[in-house]
């Protein structure tokens, strides 16, 4: 089943063309591997999937309905969900605070409406815990590891039924035993029938975890092919222009 | 988390197996700059009433206290803008052009038909002049993104020029059948404490709530963070900023016409330069300008200080003119031991 398909999409910045008709489809519960070197507009594509800005050109279609995004909140309304690259995290607020952040839980008190603190804090100490952290849900993000910033921000991604996670870089800045648990949550939510664009520039990553490979080189869209037919030097290869196309 | 190993980590209750808590005076409230403002506060009053033999008369204490009420009220407002990691300058201008408006718009309904509702209809407006100056302050810094250093810097400028335009430099009294009814809520005592004291202790516990207990407050927190992080998460930037300008602006308004009703009349020059001095209340009790951090006790506290310094050296019989360079010496040290307190955490 078809969940999100992208059919001739283009990005300009005035005079400089970032993306160039780009067709893609990931189905339900598929993980694919985004890869490219810097510049070649991963990041401008994953923006564009999640409602940081427009295309210029091109349709999007998410689960059968053609969407229009022009705030990451539209996006995720339809179940889109972004884990960014530096994490998007308030370094002065709770790990709770944060997974909350634009989407509080609240509770009437007589007129007026306030926050619940304690479901809050409950909800993400579930969260952690089901993502094997040690994280405190009402420690300081300032005070927090690498590997606990990452699970805060990818708790955000698990408070609502997503349908399609996206990933940028999110092995980039951890450790090697915290890798290992990323990519295990990776699988965890492929099974759970949640699509997952994995954004990576390790290789080991993508052949890991990803059922598809999606490579793109300035612009454009240089491979698409399932992960066994390929191979990490294929991919290296492609990204660097060593091999025109596959 | 380095920094929890050397603060004396402990294992915790919940099992973790490498992640230490740091000992309960090591954070939260215990950890901020406010609580070692409040600690130096209490040493300077103790200081002060040794060197002059009527600091703790209660009399004193009441005037002092209510003095600061004025700077304090309006750091609550200031502090709202600094957590976001903006700055208002236009608060002594608006200050003054809010009680102004606010006599003259007295005096004038008092002759009307509506002359029975003279006094509230003019602190309505009076109040709706200074949000409408925050609101217009919001806007262009919000919406156009214009920085708010420039924005309030401006509008300090014609707010003050407005009001000298209004009144061509005549001090304005307030007038009507209600005028002893306006000094009552102005400059009376209310179970014994000047009344803006009163004022200053509501609006401070109505910001402790919005603060800590709303998604507003959580909003403003945030938006000084990481203003990006905001945004991406669906928290309405913009509104919000607004919204902490206005607040800023009424709280400016407001202190205005409380002042007035102490002095008797508004004068064009009322407030000049308090800006400085709300803002310096602010960041001595907490407010960090870069944003994120602040609270209402703190500037309750920072404006304390603040008077209690001018009023000790009165009493002591020294100079009062020190007092403005020795408020610089404490914005700075502030500063020193709030750099301090981040390296040892860092």
């Amino acid at each position: 089943m078809t969940l999100l398909r992208l059919r001739g999409i283009g990005k300009e910045f005035g005079a400089i063309r970032a993306l160039a008709e780009i067709d893609l489809t990931v189905a339900a519960g598929e993980v694919v591997g985004l890869m490219g070197d810097n510049g070649a507009g991963k990041s401008t594509l994953v923006k564009i999937i999640a409602g940081n800005f427009p295309p210029s050109h091109g349709t999007m279609i998410f689960d059968d309905q053609p969407v229009h995004f022009s705030r990451p909140i539209d996006a995720r309304s339809v179940g889109i969900e972004v884990v960014y690259q530096d994490l998007a995290l308030a370094d002065n607020l709770t790990a709770a605070a944060n997974v909350f952040l634009g989407r509080e839980l609240k509770r009437r008190l007589g007129p007026v409406t306030v926050l619940d603190h304690a479901a809050m804090n409950r909800r993400a100490a579930a969260l952690f815990q089901e993502l094997k952290s040690e994280t405190r849900a009402d420690d300081l993000v300032r005070q927090m590891s690498g590997g606990q910033r990452q699970a805060v921000a990818i708790a955000r991604t698990r408070l609502k039924e997503a349908k399609l996670v996206l990933m940028d870089e999110p092995t980039a800045a951890i450790s090697v035993r915290q890798v290992a648990e990323v990519l295990d949550l990776i699988r965890r939510l492929r099974d759970a029938g949640i699509a997952v664009i994995l954004i990576s520039h390790r290789m080991p990553d993508v052949f890991t975890v990803c059922d598809r490979v999606v490579v793109l080189r300035r612009g454009s869209k240089v491979a698409d092919k399932p992960i066994q037919s390929s191979s990490p030097e294929e991919v290296t290869a492609l990204i660097t222009g060593a091999k025109e196309a596959a | 988390m380095d920094d929890l190993s050397t603060a004396g980590r402990h294992r915790s209750e919940s099992g973790f197996t490498n992640v230490g808590r740091a000992p309960w005076w090591q954070r939260g409230f215990f950890a901020s700059q406010t609580a070692y403002v409040v600690l130096a506060f209490l040493i300077i009053t103790v200081a002060i009433s040794f060197v002059a033999d009527n600091f703790l008369n209660p009399e004193n204490l009441l005037r002092t206290s209510q003095n600061f009420s004025y700077v304090g009220i309006v750091a609550l407002g200031a502090t709202l803008v600094i957590i976001t990691g903006g700055i208002d300058l236009s608060v002594g201008s608006v200050m003054a052009l809010t009680a102004v408006v606010t006599m003259i718009v007295m005096k004038w309904i008092a002759e009307t038909a509506l002359g029975f509702v003279s006094m509230p209809l003019a602190l309505l407006i009076g109040l709706m002049v200074a949000g409408f100056i925050g609101l217009v302050n919001g806007l262009l810094i919000a919406r156009l993104k214009l920085s708010p250093f420039v924005v309030t810097l401006g509008m300090l400028s014609i707010c003050r020029g407005l009001t000298y335009v209004i009144t061509k430099g005549r001090s304005q009294a307030p007038g009507g059948p209600s005028v002893d009814t306006f000094y009552a809520l102005t400059n009376g005592k209310l179970f014994g404490l000047p009344i803006p004291l009163v004022y200053l202790l509501i609006g401070a516990a109505i910001m402790g709530f919005v603060l800590h207990h709303t998604a507003a407050g959580r909003h403003i927190f945030a938006i000084g963070g990481n203003e990006r992080a905001a945004a991406l998460t669906g928290v309405a930037v913009e509104r919000v900023k607004i919204g902490v300008y206005v607040a800023c602006s009424m709280t400016a308004g407001l202190a205005g016409i409380l002042m007035s009703g102490w002095l008797g009349a508004a004068q064009a020059n009322l407030a000049t330069g308090y800006e400085l001095t709300i803002i310096a209340a602010a960041v001595i009790g907490g407010a960090n300008l870069a944003g994120g951090s602040g609270g209402p006790v703190g500037a309750i506290i920072g404006a304390a200080l603040i008077e209690v310094i001018r009023n000790g050296l009165v009493l002591a019989g020294a100079d009062s003119y020190w007092q403005t360079a020795i408020i610089g010496m404490i914005i700075i040290f502030a500063a020193i031991v709030d750099r301090l307190r981040s390296l040892r955490a860092a």
